[in-house]
């Protein structure tokens, strides 16, 4: 087993001094990710799964993407597929390409991308506590990092990992390197995991609902963070959540997701003043708002599909009120209606002047 | 105003740390420290604060699931926990609750008609034993499920309909107050809604007053009557919805306020936000003074000293409850009145009952789905696994399938 670990420290060592100070990805035009067609299927002992069903979207540095979806849509097994963190099986990819500058992800061979997860596309995970390993030091956790990738020694890699803490805003980072997960607070652990995620300055991040678990005030704090580093290191951000809220706050774009599909893509201020698609208006509409006093909430009906019995026609469809009889049959393509702007459904130019 | 029905005093909830071989106790956790309130009838109470701060253990008291250190609860007139035997049955019929984890809250094993109606089997003077079928189909309609479905087990149900089911449980005995702890927070914000309206309704027809416990501020606004601002086990400030929405004089009810995102993005930067350092301290070393004063921009000499009593201070426009010393109003949200601006119900209708229950009779097939953090709550595999498969349904029934999602790609996001 040493002798494996031994290898494959050896050859990305050999790969970081290839690449210190260049990057071996330049991307063309500043477009960094570009997903196309996508699919993605879990084969159950229930069926098969479509938990993405045509997936295709760009980003370019220095922007942030917001994902938007619901419980089920897809959002996260999107960014599990970019990871290249798929369970496989039961996920299959049977159709798509992830290019990142260029380069296809998913036929790149194993090794490569392994170099490429880290020094290029990182990920933040949701769940703060259950990411880090419970029995090893944070300081060592994100020192990590250096030592695989970079091939550094132990102190020159600790000693990045209290800059990277600090950088962070986390107190005392000196002292508290030595720390485990377990002593911290869920805000700090979430900083530790954004430390992790930058260490090595990737130029794709790719967070996954980083807030949802945090407290507004917390929450508050760590997506002024992450504003700040996008900012610093001009990366593209990709930020996957179900609150409005937030990506109202911090996006540039959003793509909202629907049973494995992207519905609706637009600029972040066109879409919340004139959504494009029923399922974005409900949505508008159900949320109950801060700063509003006596609103009357309004709920989607019915529930999101269930993946293995995805609606004929539009997957929205049975939960939308303005359904006909071509939304039952024929599924709307996602297809450009305004400058910028792209919905997936049939009567889209009714909904965007409603 | 409508009379006081609860009341809260100076409740003090301290839970001991025991360490070393002989268990000594070394500290206490003070979960709750001194909060006092009243509910009116009928009224919607909003509980807020960030976690840890006590709201759970507060109406866990209220309910009389904990006993108090110190101080009690004065319902309708009597101590609440005082009262013995046979009285402190009679007053549980009134109390109830409804819990946060759809999920766990209800027991797999029974069917939906008997968890609605094990609440008859320890009163059973509320229904006699011959009417409670037909009383816990009553119940299942009022909370928008269809009655048929008495006979079915949680797991066939989505959150939604479960949240429906512990909220049917909740008002089975006819209870003057529910209180409900984050009965919102596992939902998806689409079905979010249709709950939050079903309350608001159930409200309306049965009277009831709620204590709603809940992390999201819009929501509480959204529902609430009167709202009280809990931080590390206090009351910060307690006032009408306007009040501490649109007047807040503590400071730390104005940073909680702003640091709420607002789904707007043409407020983007314009709106004030106060980002508040560090974090909450241990309620088992709560700072001296004033509790915040830790984190307040505002804080001076006498806040580590002298604590600031939650009493009547001027808001700029009347006065309420807040715990500062420097208490001043400011505005945080700029709110907007949309009380007459009706949804378009093209795309969004105002609906309490479940619109599954509808369609599902229609198709005769069931559509199921749950969020990550739902599924994360999930009833241990044993229960919806084998067992209940074995208990219930034939083969070729449509909810097998459902039974085993485990497979299903929702809960393979995480």
């Amino acid at each position: 087993m040493s002798n494996v670990t031994e290898v494959s420290r050896s050859s990305a060592k050999a790969a970081a001094k290839g690449r210190a100070g260049e990057r071996t990805y330049t991307p063309v035009d500043g477009l960094l990710l570009d997903v196309e067609d996508l699919h993605v299927e879990f084969h159950t002992a229930d069926g098969i799964a479509r938990a993405i069903n045509g997936v295709s979207f760009q980003l370019r540095q220095g922007e942030t993407l917001a994902i938007l979806g619901e419980s089920g849509s897809g959002k996260s097994v999107t960014a599990q597929a970019i990871m290249g963190i798929l369970d496989m099986p039961p996920a299959v990819i049977p159709e798509g390409k992830i290019r990142y500058c260029g380069e296809d992800l998913l036929t790149m061979p194993t090794e490569q991308r392994r170099k490429t997860r880290g020094p290029e596309v990182s990920m933040i995970f949701q769940d703060a506590l259950s990411s880090l390993n419970p029995v090893f030091p944070v300081g060592w956790q994100i020192a990590e990092m250096f030592r695989e990738h970079r091939g550094m020694n132990k102190s020159d890699a600790m000693a990045q990992a209290v800059r990277l803490m600090e950088r962070v805003n986390i107190p005392g980072a000196k002292d508290r390197v030595k720390a485990y997960p377990h002593q911290f607070s869920g805000g700090m652990r979430q900083r530790i995991m954004i430390a992790m995620a930058i260490a090595l300055d990737p130029a794709v991040l790719i967070a996954d609902e980083p807030t949802t678990a945090l407290d507004v005030t917390v929450q508050a704090q760590i997506m002024a963070l992450l504003e700040e580093l996008q900012e610093e290191r001009k990366m593209g951000l990709i930020l996957i959540t179900h609150d409005l809220g937030v990506v109202a706050d911090v996006a540039d774009r959003i793509a909202v997701m629907y049973a494995g599909r992207l519905v609706e893509t637009a600029d972040i201020e066109p879409l919340y003043a004139h959504p494009a698609h029923p399922y974005t208006r409900g949505l508008l509409e159900s949320i109950p708002r801060l700063d509003q006093k006596g609103q009357t909430l309004a709920a989607i009906g019915g529930l999101p599909p269930n993946l293995l019995r995805i609606p004929e026609g539009c997957a929205f469809n049975p939960r939308c009120r303005m359904a006909q009889e071509i939304c039952r049959q024929e599924r709307p393509e996602l297809r450009e209606i305004q400058p910028g702007r792209r919905s997936a459904c049939h009567f889209a130019e009714e909904v965007i002047d409603a | 105003m409508p009379e006081v029905i609860l009341e809260a005093k100076d409740l003090r909830k301290y839970y001991p740390i025991k360490r070393g071989v002989l268990k000594r106790t070394v500290g206490h956790v003070k979960a709750v420290d001194g909060v006092s309130f009243e509910l009116h009838r009928g009224e919607t109470l909003g509980i807020v604060g960030e976690s840890g701060c006590g709201k759970s253990t507060l109406g866990r008291l209220l309910m009389r699931l904990e006993e108090p250190t110190e101080g009690n609860v004065i319902f309708e007139g009597k101590d609440w926990h005082a009262a013995t035997g046979s009285e402190m049955r009679r007053l549980r019929r009134d109390i109830q609750i409804v819990f946060q984890d759809p999920y766990t809250s209800l027991n797999p094993r029974m069917t939906v008609g008997d968890i609605i109606g094990e609440p008859f089997e320890i009163h059973p003077d509320v229904v006699p034993k011959g009417g409670r079928r037909k009383r816990v189909q009553e119940l299942l309609d009022l909370v928008g499920l269809n009655p048929e479905h008495i006979n079915r087990y949680p797991h066939q149900f989505s959150g939604g309909q479960r949240q429906r089911i512990g909220i049917a449980r909740g008002i089975a005995l006819n209870p003057k107050v529910l209180v409900c702890d984050e009965p919102v927070s596992a939902l998806d914000v689409s079905v979010q809604a249709q709950v939050v309206n079903l309350m608001e309704k159930l409200q309306d027809e049965l009277g009831l007053a709620y204590v709603f416990i809940a992390h999201d501020l819009s929501v509480v606004r959204h529902i609430s009557d009167r709202v009280g601002v809990m931080y590390l086990g206090k009351m910060a400030e307690l006032g009408t919805e306007d009040e501490v929405y649109q007047h807040p004089t503590h400071p730390y009810t104005q940073a909680l306020l702003s640091a709420v995102p607002v789904p707007d993005p043409t407020l983007r930067g314009k709106r004030q936000q106060i980002v508040l350092v560090g974090d909450v301290p241990s309620p088992a070393n709560p700072p001296s003074g004033c509790r915040f004063h830790t984190r307040c921009w505002k804080a001076q000499e006498i806040c580590s000293v002298e604590e600031p009593q939650l009493i009547d201070r001027p808001d700029g426009d009347g006065v309420h409850r807040s715990a500062c010393h420097f208490a001043e109003p400011r505005t945080v949200v700029e709110t907007v009145d949309v009380s007459d601006v009706e949804p378009d119900e093209r795309f969004a209708v105002v609906e309490t009952r479940d619109p599954a229950a509808a369609a599902e009779m229609a198709v005769g097939d069931e559509v199921f789905a749950r969020s990550d953090a739902e599924a994360e709550a999930d009833v241990p595999k044993q229960y919806t696994g084998e067992e209940a498969a074995s208990e219930r349904p034939t083969p070729g029934d449509p909810s097998l399938l459902v039974e085993n999602d485990e497979g299903a790609p929702p809960r393979r996001e995480i």
